[in-house]
């Protein structure tokens, strides 16, 4: 502590630190935001998966049967459950900051959080309950 | 013997130190003694170099925010007790350059602040006979959460954004952009929109939530930027459908 000064005096030196790479590892909070963000890539599979079924119906009963083998392949079915995975992460969180995002007033108040949040679970069960009835029924 | 506990505090001498190092402190472990507290204790029974800022000790003025344990807080509103056992660590707000000890350099929040024009803008001045402006309770309520900053910066702290992209408008200013536009005198919310919808501004957040989790006021900067986001998206729908449309 006895080396003179480093710098001119009265003259401030800041300490600047560089926020690391790996930043998003340093608090659950900010992994769930980064997991939650590459849900995307999960979203981004489903829609490739079905314009991919949907160009191997239109070539025909082989092609399509072909594709619907391909999906009952073990590395097939370990993908979609992993992408279901993460597309329900991304719905349940997507439908939690609703409320946040779009606060809804009724004569001048606000509506608690999870009047907000819960049409849009009661919709997505219902449409999911039509999917469901659509694929099942004979 | 009365309890203790050990504070490991942040230690930067810029005359002496190229990069900070940590101080550790044993301080008397009282049920009323907040983080704040043990500062002011080792200011003045131990250390009386060690540097840091802090005002009205009761949660008002914004000045004492800190890290404490990696987490933003208001240490004059963090007790000691919550950390027991501890050790408890202490260190200046996260993403913001350190001038010295706990210290940090503010002025890039406070230009930013001033950017969004947080004050209330009128076209037509109306003249003082005419009186006030008048304000329902419900058109008070419309703003008044985003009107509680107290500046204290913990959501800057806590916004990975901010960290990683320095001209990031951030939480806090953008909240309060929000406070005048929502306010039923101001009429200058057309002059902010062209200031906030800047990729720096709304675009750059990415609704981490981080610091509305930190705020002490229940502000809510991230509910404050996606609802703007959704103003925003309409305004410029608008604009795209009627470009003869006059802002």
């Amino acid at each position: 502590m006895n080396q003179p000064p480093i710098y001119t005096q009265h003259h401030p030196r800041w300490y600047r630190k560089r926020v690391s790479t790996y930043w998003w590892t340093k608090q659950w909070s900010y992994l769930k935001f980064t997991l939650r963000e590459l849900t995307s890539l999960s979203v981004a599979y489903f829609v490739v998966i079905i314009l991919l079924q949907v160009a191997a119906l239109s070539q025909g009963p082989g092609a399509y049967a072909s594709f619907q083998a391909w999906l009952k392949t073990p590395i097939a079915i370990v993908l979609n459950v992993i992408a279901l995975l993460f597309v329900l992460f991304h719905t349940i969180t997507w439908f939690n900051l609703a409320p946040q995002a779009t606060p809804v007033r009724v004569r001048g108040k606000r509506l608690p959080d999870w009047m907000v949040a819960a049409p849009n679970y009661v919709a997505w069960v219902a449409i999911s309950a039509v999917v469901v009835w659509l694929i099942v029924r004979k | 013997m009365p309890e203790k506990i050990t504070l490991k505090v942040a230690r930067y001498r810029p005359e002496h130190e190229t990069e900070p190092t940590f101080d550790s402190f044993e301080v008397p472990l009282r049920d009323d003694w907040v983080v704040l507290d043990a500062l002011n204790y080792i200011k003045d029974r131990v250390d009386g170099s060690l540097s840091y800022r802090w005002s009205c000790r009761m949660g008002v003025c914004g000045s004492c925010g800190m890290m404490v344990n990696g987490e933003p807080k208001l240490t004059c509103a963090t007790f000691l007790s919550h950390y027991k056992p501890g050790p408890v660590r202490v260190e200046p707000l996260r993403y913001f350059p350190v001038v010295r000890d706990l210290v940090i350099e503010m002025t890039d929040f406070m230009a930013k602040l001033k950017s969004v024009k947080p004050w209330i803008m009128r076209e037509d001045e109306k003249p003082l006979s005419e009186g006030e402006y008048l304000q329902t309770p419900e058109e008070l309520d419309d703003y008044k959460q985003f009107s509680m900053c107290i500046n204290c910066m913990l959501c800057y702290a806590a916004c990975p954004v901010y960290g990683l992209d320095e001209h990031f408008i951030g939480p806090a200013a953008l909240a309060l952009a929000q406070r005048y536009n929502k306010d039923s005198r101001d009429q200058g919310s057309a002059e902010r929109l062209d200031i906030l919808s800047q990729h720096e501004g709304i675009w750059g957040c990415t609704f981490v939530g981080e610091c509305t989790k930190v705020c002490p006021k229940n502000v809510d900067p991230a509910g404050a930027i996606q609802q703007y986001k959704l103003t925003a998206t309409k305004e410029w729908f608008k604009d795209f459908l009627m470009p003869w449309r006059a802002r």
